[in-house]
């Protein structure tokens, strides 16, 4: 009963979201990069279909300020044809991997002009039902220092020293107790009954054993 | 005795509570078009509010970091100063509470200096210095006296 009941569950969940859910897209969010350097913009995709072949991919450009798009790079049909009179003509290559999914593309020496919003719009006949998914690119003369990392560095170095100087204080403090308690069972083997110390047993060591007052042991001085 | 001990407590959640609002409110400049703090930096211009976060610099997220490990402290003595209540002997002084407030004031302390000295980098000119930055100001003086009392207290009863 069990078991039927979680195999109905395993099957459902397959065939809900297959009718729900359609393409899903993924590039990331923001990107930074170096004037003059060149970038991959990444874009993957999750269908519950298997890849087919005629997979397209296509990628548009809208620059920051602005609300038209212009695109960029398509890919259909086996073949990918990239921008040969906009902004970014002779500099975008397609690097992806269509039959694993990959629609990324690379876009080489970049200028401050190129600030702005990538879409990449996927599609997996006959499952075409999706958002596309936008990336943007954000040019800089030298890479700024993220939010938070000298921040979280200092305040990590700064805990750390004190978690360490703890930690070094009690182990101190535990190897010098370790020493004392050595010390004084070193003491405790020379402890003889009273009674064997005056009956003269005690002859070979070099010194004299004195009894403890108020006892009824003597202690024999290592010497 | 028990106002003592009142009368210590008190200056020293209320240098904790400067700190605070010091670092969360953190209003260090004000001027006319915006305040800038901390963590963002907002202003009004060109019709709209728009803000934008202390990502530019490396010197003040060194404030920021400056600014929690003063808080982090000051709490640390603070319950360290309840522990030490309880366990010292008779005659001990609160060394350890005394030290955790006195690193508090001085991490409080290089945090105003370095914002001080490195402000005209990212605000503009001409800005007033806001209310968190005066706080800021008097919880440093509110910290040290505080371990320093804690330094020369000794425990009785």
């Amino acid at each position: 009963m069990l078991t039927f009941l979680a195999l109905a569950s395993v099957v459902l969940l397959g065939i809900v979201p297959e009718q729900t859910q359609g393409i899903v897209i993924y590039t990331g969010w923001e990107r930074h990069a170096l004037v003059g350097s060149d970038i991959r913009l990444s874009c993957s995709f999750f269908s519950w279909r298997w890849t087919s072949e005629d997979v397209t991919f296509s990628w548009t450009y809208r620059p920051d300020g602005s609300r038209d798009s212009i695109s960029i790079f398509h890919y259909t049909g086996g073949a990918a044809y990239v921008d040969n009179k906009g902004p970014f003509r002779d500099r975008v290559e397609f690097v992806g991997n269509p039959g694993r999914r990959d629609g990324s593309i690379l876009i080489k020496n970049l200028d401050f002009s190129d600030n702005g919003t990538f879409t990449c719009d996927a599609k997996n006949p006959p499952d075409i039902v999706g958002r596309p998914s936008s990336v943007r690119l954000l040019v800089f003369e030298k890479v700024p220092i993220q939010a938070g990392v000298i921040t979280g560095a200092i305040i990590g170095v700064v805990l750390g020293l004190l978690v360490l100087i703890v930690v070094i204080y009690y182990l101190m403090r535990f190897l010098v107790a370790r020493r004392v308690f050595s010390l004084s069972v070193r003491s405790v083997t020379g402890l003889w009954p009273a009674a064997l110390c005056q009956s003269g047993l005690c002859q070979g060591l070099k010194q004299k054993p004195e009894p403890i007052p108020g006892t009824d042991t003597c202690v024999a001085k290592l010497a | 005795m028990l106002l003592l001990l009142l009368g210590i407590i008190l200056l020293h959640v209320a240098a904790l509570v400067l700190l605070f609002v010091s670092t969360i409110v953190s209003v260090w400049t004000s001027s006319e078009t915006g305040t800038s703090d901390l963590w963002i930096n907002c202003s009004t211009s060109n019709g709209g509010y728009h803000c934008d976060p202390a990502t530019s610099g490396e010197w003040i997220q060194a404030v920021q970091a400056v600014m929690i490990l003063s808080i982090i402290f000051s709490c640390l003595s603070l319950f360290l100063f309840f522990c030490q209540l309880f366990t010292l002997q008779k005659g001990g002084r609160f060394f350890l509470t005394g030290t955790f407030q006195i690193l508090a004031s001085l991490f409080v302390m290089s945090g105003a200096i370095i914002y001080t000295v490195m402000s005209p980098e990212w605000v503009p000119e001409g800005d007033a210095f806001g209310y968190s930055y005066i706080l800021a100001w008097v919880a440093f003086p509110l910290a040290l006296i505080s371990g320093l009392i804690y330094v020369i207290l000794r425990k009785r009863e």
